[in-house]
């Protein structure tokens, strides 16, 4: 081959006239701290739709990296390497397996049909293992990157570059006989204005040793991971951006042509202001001796996004109809009362302003979130100026009587009974309210009765479920087969964290066969659905409907079998046994209670967690990386922006109350049972907690884990601990919800709600550390950034109930009596054991070393049968707990 | 250079036909496939048609002497099913070493049987049952039916008794997963190293409809891509489709490929009754084109042809000359 060939399903020629291969770096465990949780929490599908996002974003090769000591590195990287072969999608690209450990490289080989690259071997440990890896390599078919390593260390000037390289192409062309145009170096990008004299030159020698690889190593490519050069500018973005695109801009130049660089972290270089570009190139090409000093000055006064704008007004010089379709598109409540006001006199009837400008409006932002232009926050900022605008005309409506506003269609909307999430639904709820529609929402914990009653009395079109957690699965069932049985048969859409469009097909639809059940994925599809349903496609969308659910209940049918379990009985003897009498276990300072009864949540500002916030409105991208994202950037950092703002706001005003119980007890593991004991000299248990163990088939040296596996058998005669928890930051928030609501602002009810549950996360995260420097004090030397923390790099693990290593929710219900939970923070069960308020988090302590995360999976009725006799008689009808866990 | 690559840039080689559709001409029974070898096996094994080169060898010879006297420079070894994995099926996992050289070893016969000109015999490696990149359970797609390591065991196995079996050629053919040829490549490169001795290597692979791609989703170009990391002797398509519609797939190897092009396609695509319609004069006229526009070095034929169509394209293709191979 006469250049770098590459391939996934399809083919990848790098050729010297082909631009710079860009590669895609975010599925790495070591690069992406969400990235890294997916893997942990075995959220493959979160995992795949990151690699997902690199490829449609313009990856030309995707950089795959498990290297991270908390998890099994070969396991993961060959299950992810074995997923994304089924995704096209994705699989389209060559995949980059990247690694520090020849073991997973060589794991990953064996799962790519197409041609990849390894990332990375180096000469580093001599040549008798270069020479073994390399040949290797070639055999299964790869390339390779080559990193300018040596026994001697790592390369730092352009002499030890080019004697690295140079070394490395002789022995892999003439030794190994790789092809040269299959050999990728990457000569090491450093940082340069470090304040340290011997690194002012780092760039230029890259420059140059990239140069002499491409004049005396004929076929070979260059590469290398281009953030590493503004290493000193972090928390610097515009400094950084400016940096990377005057390196990249004369790397390139001298020849490299492949790389590891965020898009979104990069600037067009000709677009670099004047001033800053002179002084950035003077670092980066060291043109003065004193460039760095420069720099440093300059970045002073370019700190932040340098992006600050005065505010402008000139959209108010514009006809009074054009306005308010500016202010519903911008979301700018400021002047819509005096707009509409003004624009009442311009129309016979109040009534037509809605229906002529203001619907317009609307309209406007329908399609612009349809055609993917604007973003959910901004949809929930535009219904808030539409919202208001109709409370201003209302009154003026009233007077003149029956001039009704016709609306598209009337929808009832509820959370279902025990449940008690309602982000979710109101944003619907927002945006169809947008598109016309009429929404009544019946708000949370809508028993099901009630909401049949009220799809009959409002002569509803279509009724809306929402729910978050498992046991709400069934409640949605329930009310399919009560519409069902009272004769309904309007549309019935479901939607929430835990429901699917199979479990929809497969458990809801069947029981309503007299309308029909659809599946809603998110806000954005809403609607499109109930368009279909309410206009003059209907019958051909529920044909679509009703073919292709009836696809997937066959398609589960016929796999239901072949899911791989294996018994009980194996499962329980592959159980994995650690060693507790080496020191792993350390006795708790304080056994017992603690209780806070009140928090600064100023404390909490640092452990909050971002990503999650931005997900939450539809925003996918991780923090902050997301506030520069090209697509949604913009709309991330308006809302970040008011979050802020109103996190300040609601910390200062003390909006919310924070409670919070810890408590840590004796425990000891009987089986998969855990009994936790009142004193450490009590044989019987004040409480034994259920766990419930792995089945699935395991590779060879994997355990079928069970949470009992990380405690210390009662047989062993070794006293070992648990702990459980239980905190809220939600006292007080349905108060000022409502008054948003009522000052018809929903966007503000919607972000206090989505900034709560943040902090409560943060909450549990900070208490998670209290109780291990000083509660319990097993880490109490542990020194931790929040980064670190968010990639949950300390000892332990705090599983919650309902949740995939405990999915079993009545264990909440022992734990709160264990803590005494209710009277010391307010926070109670439903009966579908949701934690209300909903901004609380509960769990389980462990602190064993190698406790760690996992989902247990489906499980077997033998073992639902085996829990519930276990658990004796505790409580009456527990059979539909599991209604979600067990296969059917 | 060896003799074959010298022959291939003096004329187009053609390679052998159906060994299937040959057999069926037969009205074997299940004796047919056991006797003195596996007669009391607790298995069916009609339809086993490698086994057939143990237990009814003068069969096989025929069809071999058949090919090479309709023209044939290249047969293949009656071994397509030769693997461990392939042989669990009917628990004889234990006859492949025997099948392999077996095979070999009367294909070789019969190739000395000709001295007119050269003949070469090319040791047939299947891609067995099962894929190393997709999953069985599509509810389960992380999950694998056979894993690299097996493959790589397994056709070391057939390789090294192909090889004691003196074949000229390994063929690795009828490719649906590229990674299931990654690994008998990697397996050759192995045992060539072990062996200190190395043979020309073919590979072929099957695109498996108008989509341009293989079973596991690869395009032309990707697959030859995947698989240039071993110096060849070809690279080509067989089986699936028949000769026109291979015909777009082998411009895209003609294009790219730094080696020889093969080309075996089938009579036609099979019609209700799963047989193949093309008479040797039709599919012939197709061949005509690759030939015309300079597509092959190798060409014969998969399923459903016979010793009647390698003798009409045999013909027609000594009146052609050679694609370039750069």
């Amino acid at each position: 081959m006469k250049s770098l060939n590459l391939s996934g399903l399809e083919a990848l020629v790098v050729t010297p006239e082909t631009n710079f291969i860009n590669i895609g770096e975010r599925t790495n465990v070591t690069g992406s701290r969400a990235f890294l949780r997916m893997i942990n929490e075995g959220d493959f599908d979160a995992a795949l739709a990151v690699a997902r996002e690199q490829v449609e974003g313009g990856a030309q090769i995707l950089d795959v990296n498990m290297d991270e000591g908390m998890i099994d590195g070969k396991a993961a990287m060959v299950k992810f390497l074995n997923l994304i072969a089924s995704e096209p999608d994705i699989a389209r690209i060559p995949v980059m397996i990247d690694s520090s450990k020849w073991e997973i490289i060589e794991a990953g080989l064996k799962c790519i049909q197409g041609k990849g690259v390894v990332n990375s071997i180096s000469l580093k440990e001599g040549e008798a293992v270069f020479v073994e890896q390399a040949k290797k390599i070639r055999r299964y078919g790869a390339a390779v990157v080559v990193m300018a390593f040596d026994e001697l260390g790592q390369a730092d000037s352009y002499e030890r570059r080019i004697e690295i390289c140079q070394r490395s192409y002789t022995i892999l062309v003439e030794r190994v006989g790789f092809s040269p145009t299959d050999i990728i170096f990457d000569p090491n990008i450093f940082p340069v204005a470090t304040g340290m004299e011997e690194h002012n030159n780092n760039s230029v020698d890259f420059f140059r040793a990239t140069k002499w690889i491409k004049e005396n190593l004929p076929g070979a490519s260059i590469s290398g991971g281009v953030s590493n050069v503004s290493f000193s500018f972090r928390g610097n973005n515009m400094m950084r951006e400016a940096m990377h695109s005057v390196f990249l801009y004369h790397a390139i130049q001298h020849g490299m042509n492949m790389g590891i660089v965020n898009p979104s972290m990069l600037t067009v270089y000709s677009e670099i202001e004047k001033n800053l570009l002179e002084h950035v190139e003077d670092v980066i090409l060291n043109r003065r001796p004193d460039a760095t000093e420069r720099l440093l000055e300059l970045a002073e006064t370019v700190k932040g996004d340098g992006k600050k704008q005065e505010k402008d007004l000139s959209w108010r010089n514009v006809p009074v109809q054009q306005r308010l379709a500016i202010a519903l598109v911008k979301g700018l409540v400021e002047f819509i009362d005096e707009d509409v006001e003004e624009c009442r006199h311009l129309y016979k009837r109040p009534i037509e302003v809605i229906e002529g400008p203001l619907m317009d409006g609307m309209n406007e932002v329908g399609d612009l979130f349809g055609s993917g232009k604007m973003f959910l926050p901004q949809v929930v900022k535009s219904a808030r100026v539409m919202k208001k605008a109709v409370a201003y005309l209302l009154p003026f409506i009233e007077l003149e009587k029956g001039g009704k506003r016709s609306s598209s269609g009337k929808i009832i909307m509820a959370t279902v009974k025990g449940d008690v999430h309602d982000i979710g639904k109101n944003i619907v709820g927002v945006v169809l309210a947008c598109n016309n529609y009429e929404v009544i929402d019946l708000g949370v914990m809508v028993a099901p009765e009630l909401i049949i009653q009220a799809a009959i009395d409002e002569k509803a079109d279509i009724v809306g479920l929402s729910g978050l957690i498992t046991p709400s699965l069934d409640e949605m069932v329930l009310l399919a087969k009560e519409m069902e049985r009272k004769g309904l048969s309007i549309p019935l859409l479901i939607g929430g964290a835990t429901t699917s469009k199979v479990h929809t097909a497969v458990k809801i639809d069947q029981h309503y066969l007299k309308g029909q059940a659809v599946h809603v994925l998110d806000a954005s599809r809403a609607v499109t659905v109930v368009e279909s349903l309410l206009g003059t496609k209907k019958e051909a969308f529920i044909t679509d409907i009703k073919h292709e659910y009836h696809k997937m209940r066959e398609h589960h049918a016929r796999h239901l079998e072949q899911k791989n379990l294996v018994s009980l009985e194996e499962a329980r003897a592959n159980a994995l046994s650690l060693n507790f009498d080496g020191g792993e276990i350390i006795r708790p300072l304080s056994l017992g209670l603690t209780v806070f009864d009140s928090l600064d949540l100023n404390k909490l500002i640092d452990y909050i967690d971002w990503t999650p916030f931005f997900r939450t409105w539809e925003l996918h991208g991780k923090y902050p990386e997301i506030l520069q994202d090209k697509v949604v950037g913009e709309a991330a950092q308006v809302l970040f922006k008011d979050a802020q703002e109103m996190l300040s706001k609601l910390i200062s005003e003390n909006w919310l109350q924070a409670k919070a119980v810890a408590g840590l007890f004796p425990a000891n593991a009987v089986g998969d049972d855990i009994e936790i004991y009142k004193n450490e000299q009590d044989n019987d248990p004040i409480y034994t907690q259920r766990t419930i163990r792995q089945e699935s088939k395991k590779a060879a040296g994997q355990a079928n884990l069970a949470l009992s596996d990380f405690i210390a058998p009662k047989a062993s005669g070794i006293k070992d601990y648990i702990g459980g928890f239980v905190v809220t930051t939600g006292h007080g928030i349905e108060l000022k919800a409502l008054e948003f609501e009522k000052n018809n602002d929903d966007y503000n009810s919607i972000l206090l709600k989505s900034l709560a549950d943040r902090l409560a996360e943060a909450y549990a995260e900070y208490l998670h550390q209290l109780v291990r420097k000083e509660i319990w004090a097993y880490s109490s030397s542990e020194r931790l950034s929040n980064e670190e923390l968010i990639h949950e790099k300390y000892l332990g693990i705090r599983p919650a109930p309902g949740y995939p290593a405990c999915p079993d929710h009545l264990e909440k219900i022992g734990l709160f009596k264990l803590l005494n939970a209710e009277e010391n923070t307010g926070v109670y069960l439903t009966e579908s054991l949701a934690m209300f308020p909903a901004a609380s988090v509960s769990g389980w302590y462990f602190a064993h070393p190698q406790a760690k995360y996992f989902g247990t999976g489906k499980i077997s009725k033998k073992q639902v049968e085996d829990i519930i006799n276990r658990r004796g008689e505790e409580y009456d009808d527990f059979s539909k707990w599991y209604n979600s866990i067990a296969l059917d | 250079m060896g003799q074959l690559e010298k022959l291939l840039r003096e004329r187009i080689l053609i390679l052998d036909g159906a060994m299937g559709t040959m057999i069926q001409r037969h009205d074997l029974t299940e004796f047919d496939f056991r006797e003195g070898y596996f007669e009391n096996h607790h298995k069916s094994l009609k339809g086993n048609n490698d086994l057939l080169s143990l237990t009814r060898p003068e069969i096989i010879k025929e069809i071999h002497r058949q090919y090479f006297l309709a023209g044939a420079d290249i047969i293949e070894t009656n071994t397509f099913s030769g693997t461990t994995i392939a042989q669990a099926d009917y628990d004889l996992q234990s006859a492949v070493y025997e099948i392999n050289y077996q095979s070999a070893k009367i294909a070789k016969e019969v190739a000395n049987e000709f001295t007119d000109k050269p003949r070469f015999v090319a040791g047939s490696i299947g891609p067995t049952n099962r894929t190393a990149s997709i999953s069985p359970d599509v509810n389960d797609p992380g999950f694998r039916g056979v894993s690299f390591d097996q493959l790589v065991l397994a056709y070391s196995e057939q390789i090294n008794a192909l090889m004691d079996g003196a074949v000229d050629i390994l063929l690795v053919e009828t490719v649906f997963d590229t990674l299931n040829a990654k690994a008998a490549l990697y397996a050759i490169d192995e045992v060539f190293e072990q062996r200190s001795e190395k043979l020309p290597i073919m590979v072929s692979g099957t695109i498996t409809d108008q989509s341009g791609r293989t079973l596991t989703g690869q395009t032309t170009e990707a697959f030859l891509i995947s698989l240039s990391h071993m110096p060849l002797l070809s690279i080509g398509l067989n089986c699936a489709l028949g000769a026109s519609l291979m015909r777009p797939y082998l411009q895209i190897l003609n294009s790219k490929a730094p080696f020889a092009v093969s080309a075996h396609p089938n009579a036609g695509l099979p019609n209700e009754f799963g047989a193949y319609d093309e008479t040797p004069e039709m599919m012939a006229a197709q061949i005509e084109t690759f030939l015309d526009e300079g597509l092959v070095n190798i060409i014969g034929g998969c399923c459903g042809t016979t010793p009647e169509h390698i003798a009409a394209i045999a013909s027609l293709a000594k009146n052609y000359k050679p694609r370039i191979v750069e």
